[in-house]
């Protein structure tokens, strides 16, 4: 993949991928025999489900959990449903996991279509969380957050990828659409179109400020869009939304614009397929089908330990099984022969300095990893910067010892919230 | 959603930019091989012989106490090797075996392994083997009575010794190009100026030691010397004099910045380096010992946590 320069001395370059201009319609995953729909909610099977075991489910019809409960899918396919289960991802977030044995001949859910005529939020938080590019509205109605301004990123969050690109320019009417619905339901004016320079012109008919995005990673993070775009400095430890900043991918505009456009909710998802010769190819996959049928169109034979990363290649995650589905969020899916894989190692820092220049958020990373080495996650927050770090992985990529830094300081993370969690319920 | 594949699941990033320990100390080593190489040329049989038994002596301490500690065997990463051909490059080509075998424990197991091993050692384990050989056996490191058998047609008193015997009236007879191309007596790596600027620079361009701390301890070692000298020529030699005798470029390059006891800031590095050319220079001109390189890198590595505390402002820092 990317490796050091020959000249050490040069800081290592990393550039996002650009849209091929003239890249052909992305590939269309044939829709499989069978789909899985992540429902965001731990599953209980004492708890009264409103939908069960053989259930009969068109596409675009809302499978709520249950009377007391706001969670809910949207069936991307038509058919059966054929299991219940409980599903534990990155982590321990747990989901509850439905199958769909799809029927041949699709029908399609109209549920949507009345309150469509009429976008208010309400009828987005309903029914569009979880369509494709994964738009989120809770913050809209959390009293807490006051947002102000709303990014939409038509650059994409990780190298090797071109999703959000391609939406950009692909979708630009339906941007345009979600653009004025977003408007309209938030009540945010100030909406903020990021693309890379070469998108400009796509993005001047969206109705949004165009503001251009260097090609550089980490440039398209949160953290340091909202510095280089706004201006404004995220406080270590707080978040964009608590600065009133949130974000949309521009295919998460761009369904809003689509399911409100023709009152039927998007259920395709676009991403950047990276085989393992690196070859990037733009496919369409309906949410939850298996990411082996991907695999399967493309010809790519799995063996035992190669590695398929859902996400980008330094940000993302990699899973355990080839039948994970296609997710709202899911950007990207790479795979990775076992001869490619980048291994960790138990090796200890040598203090070298590499992470302390590429390190865009200044933190210095060579004491901060001892302390996190030594599981002093406190003192490592409180005197060297944890709640600094952007993560962006680039540490852990030009690390000399190849330590697990990045995974390091997502496990303090995660840890201190762990505990401040229990502080705060036994307070 | 069973199913028997196992694939490999581990934490982003997927890549990674392929260096590695090994290959810093392989390219370390090749850097230094220049240097090593007019030594032996110079200094023959006895030369090839300390270096090859500090080399493999370094190792052979480095795998005994992995043995003994019962940690995973680290000579793979060729860090003992580099630090057994750096103490080599020190010493006087006429050092008896002892002496090598002696300094090489001192300085891996002493100097590094009790601290935790690799990345742990707060002094660079290298001048921490020749501190202690040098304060114990003193008769050893007087290069005039070590290679008082050697005629290799230059003048064969070390310089700087000459120099604070004599002062600056005794150095006249070495000419700058002389001390840059090698001609001078002194530890069996350590003199070919030009082949250690020329490996240095090459470390420095590959990226595998950082230029701040080389470039403000040259700078540190001229500029102070220079102010030595125009306050009184009489009594202080030149600063390319400094700059070309004793360990001075051999430290610059390749012990002042060792990875584990040398600051990563950029601020830092530049007091750090500066601090020890000073000092260097101090300790020569007005202090007992002969060089000053040992001694004041190893004084600067104590105070290098102190000084890497000064940093940039992290992202998002309000204090």
């Amino acid at each position: 993949m990317i490796k050091r320069s020959f000249i050490g001395l040069a800081k290592t370059w990393m550039e996002y991928d650009a849209l091929d201009i003239t890249q052909p319609e992305p590939k269309k995953i044939p829709t499989s025999k069978k789909a899985t729909l992540l429902l965001g909610r731990s599953y209980d099977h004492k708890d009264s489900i409103l939908f069960n075991i053989g259930d009969k489910v068109k596409t675009g019809q809302k499978l709520s959990y249950s009377e007391d409960s706001d969670a809910y899918v949207i069936s991307t396919v038509t058919g059966t449903i054929s299991s219940i289960s409980s599903f534990i991802g990155d982590y321990g977030k747990s989901y509850t996991a439905i199958s769909i044995d799809v029927d041949e001949n699709e029908e399609t859910d109209d549920q949507f279509k009345a309150p469509a005529g009429d976008p208010t939020l309400e009828t987005a938080i309903n029914y569009l969380t979880g369509a494709p590019g994964n738009p989120s509205f809770e913050i809209f109605s959390d009293p807490e957050k006051s947002i102000n301004a709303i990014i939409v990123c038509g650059v994409d969050s990780d190298l090797l990828m071109t999703t959000n690109q391609y939406a950009a320019r692909a979708d630009s009417n339906a941007i345009e659409i979600g653009v004025r619905i977003l408007k309209k339901i938030t009540g945010v004016d100030n909406i903020i179109i990021a693309v890379p320079q070469a998108l400009t012109i796509d993005a001047a008919g969206s109705g949004a400020e165009i503001m251009t995005v260097d090609s550089e990673y980490p440039s398209t993070l949160p953290l340091l869009m909202v510095q280089n775009i706004l201006g404004q400095v995220v406080p270590a430890g707080k978040s964009c939304e608590d600065m009133g900043v949130c974000f949309f991918s521009a295919e998460a505009v761009a369904s809003i614009g689509k399911a409100f456009d023709d009152g039927r909710i998007p259920v395709t998802k676009t991403m950047t397929f990276v085989n393992k010769n690196g070859e990037k190819t733009l496919v369409t996959a309906r949410i939850g089908t298996p990411i082996s049928e991907i695999f399967k169109a493309f010809d790519v034979t799995l063996h035992e330990k190669d590695r398929v990363i859902v996400g980008g290649p330094m940000t993302g995650s990699s899973v355990y099984t080839e039948d994970y589905p296609v997710q709202a969020d899911t950007d990207a899916v790479i795979v990775q022969d076992r001869d490619d894989v980048a291994l960790v190692s138990d090796y200890p820092c040598i203090n070298c300095g590499e992470c302390i220049r590429i390190c865009p958020a200044n933190v210095p990373i060579n004491m901060l990893v001892r302390f996190l080495e030594a599981g002093q996650y406190e003192e490592a927050a409180e005197q060297y910067d944890l709640y600094s770090c952007i993560e962006c992985g680039l540490c852990s990529f030009v690390c000399v010892s190849k330590m697990p830094i990045f995974h390091y300081i997502k496990l303090a993370k995660y840890e201190l919230g762990r505990i401040s969690t229990v502080e705060e319920t036994n307070a | 959603m069973l199913n028997q594949k196992k694939l490999i699941v581990s934490h982003a990033p997927f890549c990674h930019d392929g260096s590695s320990i090994s290959a810093r100390s392989y390219h370390m080593m090749l850097a230094a091989l220049p240097a090593v190489l007019i030594g032996i040329f110079q200094y023959g049989i006895p030369a090839v012989g300390v270096v090859s038994l500090s080399i493999s002596f370094a190792m052979i301490w480095e795998l005994a106490i992995n043995k003994v500690t019962r940690r995973a065997i680290s000579i793979g990463d060729g860090n003992a090797a580099v630090i057994g051909l750096l103490l080599a490059m020190l010493l006087p080509a006429t050092s008896p075996w002892w002496l090598v075998i002696t300094g090489t424990f001192v300085a891996v197991v002493i100097g590094k392994h009790i601290f935790g091993g690799i990345g742990g050692n707060p002094f660079n384990p290298v001048l921490i083997g020749l501190a202690i050989l040098m304060v114990s056996w003193k008769d050893f490191f007087d290069f005039n009575e070590a290679l008082v058998n050697y005629d290799l047609g230059f003048a064969m008193a070390y310089p700087l010794s000459v120099l604070k015997q004599l002062g600056p009236a005794g150095i006249v007879k070495y000419s700058m190009i002389d001390l840059l191309i090698g001609q001078q007596a002194g530890g069996i790596g350590a003199t070919f100026g030009l082949g250690l600027i020329l490996g240095g620079i090459y470390l420095i361009i590959r990226g595998f030691i950082r230029w701040e701390i080389s470039v403000s301890f040259l700078a540190g070692v001229f500029f102070t010397a220079l102010v030595f000298n125009l306050n009184n020529p009489a009594n202080y030699a030149s600063p390319l004099f400094h700059l070309l005798t004793g360990y001075t470029l051999i430290g610059a390059f390749f012990l002042a910045s060792e990875d584990s006891s040398s600051p990563v800031n950029f601020i830092s590095m530049l007091i750090y380096g500066a601090s020890a050319g000073i000092m260097t220079v101090l300790i020569r001109n007005i202090g007992a010992n002969v060089d000053g390189v040992v001694l004041a890198i190893l004084l600067m590595n104590l105070i290098n946590p102190l000084v890497d505390r000064i940093r940039p402002k992290a992202l998002g820092k309000v204090v």
